[in-house]
């Protein structure tokens, strides 16, 4: 008898957590399928707004720049300053082991480059404007001012989605650029002071090393991160339910999820393009 | 030749019986698993005020939102200016769309923008005119909702009752041929309710727009209606006139005219379910 309902019990355990991991796999891919569906959809209004006497707003689309890019100068080329003169000290700690300093600049570059620069730039971008997109699109969902738009006859997507998103997409590849030379400039200032090596050489050792495939490793990583960040801020305002504390946990949602997507296609990118 | 030109006029031609603005044929509507409305049927006429009414729950914001065509409908038929909303194409959608005005609850002002540019945003979206134009045209609103000289503050700096006539100015930017109005006297005092109904009231008579008003304020809606819709617990309990409603024999109306609840008598069996939380239990299972 007792065997028989441990049985039973074993049973339900088991099949409550198929469900579960049923009902999470299928929430993925709906999830998936949304921010296909959005882009899409941006893709669409970009194209056939003016077709349809919706074009996006150029206007709209410099607001995004100046909110996304502009603003955010001051703090990337901190962080990114700061992370390449990281870089020059473990560096240098590192080689010293072989005797090898000078060979430094080589790891800033490339680390610099195709690497830190536009994961940097990415996660500063999706903290500062991944979670102002889903917190001002949650808060116009709660207020109706969706709503309103789509009665008015302006399309959200347009008016609201494609100037982020492109905003994005001409912002985080400028500011992965601006990060890139801000870092290898901040490197070399100690690497000067460290190694006693001129500006002037470690700048000609660094383009010397660098070609533009490396720049481009970096700047079209910078790419897929801005899309990422534009779909993921917005689709997470759009989906807001329940007043303040939805969109509280929308921001708190956005950002962890880009800073997510952004590390694990990072990976992902690197394993494809570097091997 | 002939022929398809007259089987093109009679595509083209709106199934819509003349002098109606919106027909709701059967809509049957869900959320979730939750049955909201059921089987409405219901016809606006142009040029009139129909308030919607019922207490809470009763699905009115939801019958609202299929009205203004924000859902569209899995079942049943809803037909706006002519234009059958499950059908219909995306150009014509958004062309529709340009004739609908809504004044909503909490007003729906973009907080980033002046009340001003708020007005102007439908003129500068959908015409072509210049910006001296739209501002004239933007005071002209805030002039019929007495506001006039507002227009260079934010939304975050006009009080309740100056957000709701703000928010009607710019349902009304566009000269709008049906004018929504969802619970326009929700949070306003006595006085402030009562001017917003005279505004309500001028427009109708200024420019003859056919205006839906979404309340539950029975003084308001007396005041206002030509024709009155309740709903109760998502089925249509009346339709007619102020006067008829008053006069209506049915006790369940008579009891929501005059705050009454309803006797329920408790089942203990299903009472007891529903403190043990059984009921949910089964319904999941």
């Amino acid at each position: 008898m007792t065997s028989i309902m441990t049985n039973e019990i074993q049973q339900k355990t088991s099949a409550k957590f198929f469900d579960r991991v049923g009902r999470s796999a299928v929430g993925m891919l709906e999830e998936v399928g949304r921010y296909g569906v959005m882009l899409f959809d941006s893709i669409y209004w970009l194209v056939m707004g003016p077709n349809l006497k919706q074009p996006v707003r150029v206007a709209s689309v410099f607001s995004e720049m100046m909110e996304i890019g502009i603003r955010a100068i001051p703090i990337v080329g901190m962080m990114a300053g700061t992370i390449g003169i990281m870089l020059a000290i473990q560096g240098i700690y590192t080689l010293r082991i072989f005797g090898a300093e000078s060979r430094v600049v080589i790891g800033i570059a490339f680390s610099m480059v195709r690497e830190f620069g536009p994961l940097i730039t990415g996660i500063l971008v999706a903290g500062r404007s991944g979670s102002a997109l889903a917190a001002r699109l949650g808060t116009m969902k709660i207020s109706q001012e969706i709503d309103a738009l789509e009665v008015m006859g302006i399309n959200p997507v347009r008016f609201l989605v494609v100037p982020a998103l492109l905003g994005c997409l001409i912002m985080v590849p400028a500011l992965t650029f601006f990060g890139d030379v801000v870092g290898l400039w901040a490197a070399g200032v100690y690497v000067g002071v460290a190694l006693d090596i001129s500006m002037a050489a470690y700048i000609d050792q660094t383009i010397d090393i660098l070609s533009v495939d490396d720049l481009m490793h970096g700047l079209g990583k910078s790419v897929i991160f801005a899309v990422l960040i534009a779909l993921i801020g917005v689709l997470n305002g759009f989906m807001v339910k329940g007043g303040a504390e939805g969109v509280g946990k929308a921001t708190t949602r956005a950002v962890v999820h880009c800073i997510s997507a952004l590390v694990v296609t990072d990976m992902l990118f690197a394993f494809m393009v570097t091997r | 030749m002939q022929m398809a030109a007259t089987k093109q006029k009679n595509e083209n031609a709106p199934a819509i019986t003349p002098g109606n603005v919106i027909e709701v044929r059967n809509l049957v509507t869900y959320y979730g698993t939750r049955r909201i409305l059921n089987d409405v049927s219901l016809d606006i006429r142009e040029g009139e005020i129909m308030v919607i009414m019922g207490g809470s729950g009763s699905g009115k914001s939801t019958l609202l939102r299929y009205l203004m065509a924000l859902e569209k409908q899995t079942s049943g038929t809803i037909n706006i200016l002519g234009h059958d909303i499950g059908t219909i194409s995306k150009k014509d959608f958004f062309n529709m769309r340009k004739k609908l005005g809504v004044a909503f609850q909490g007003g729906a002002l973009f907080s980033s923008m002046t009340v001003g540019e708020n007005i102007m945003l439908p003129l500068y979206e959908h015409t072509k005119l210049d910006r001296k134009t739209m501002e004239i045209m933007a005071r002209m609103k805030l002039e019929v909702v007495s506001l006039a000289g507002f227009e260079n503050l934010m939304p975050s700096e006009l009080s309740g009752g100056m957000i709701k006539r703000a928010a009607v100015a710019r349902a009304i930017v566009m000269d709008p041929k049906i004018l929504f109005f969802d619970e326009p006297s929700a949070g306003l005092d006595p006085v402030v309710s009562s001017a917003l109904d005279d505004l309500i009231l001028t427009l109708r008579e200024a420019m003859g727009m056919t205006i839906v008003v979404v309340t539950h304020e029975l003084e308001s809606a007396f005041k206002i209606a030509d024709r009155i819709t309740m709903l109760d617990r998502g089925d249509i309990l009346f339709q007619g006139t102020v006067e008829e409603i008053r006069s209506h024999p049915s006790e369940r109306i008579q009891n929501l005219l005059n705050r009454r609840s309803e006797d329920q008598t408790i089942d203990p069996d299903e009472y007891m379910k529903r403190l043990t939380g059984e009921d949910v239990k089964g319904r999941l299972a």
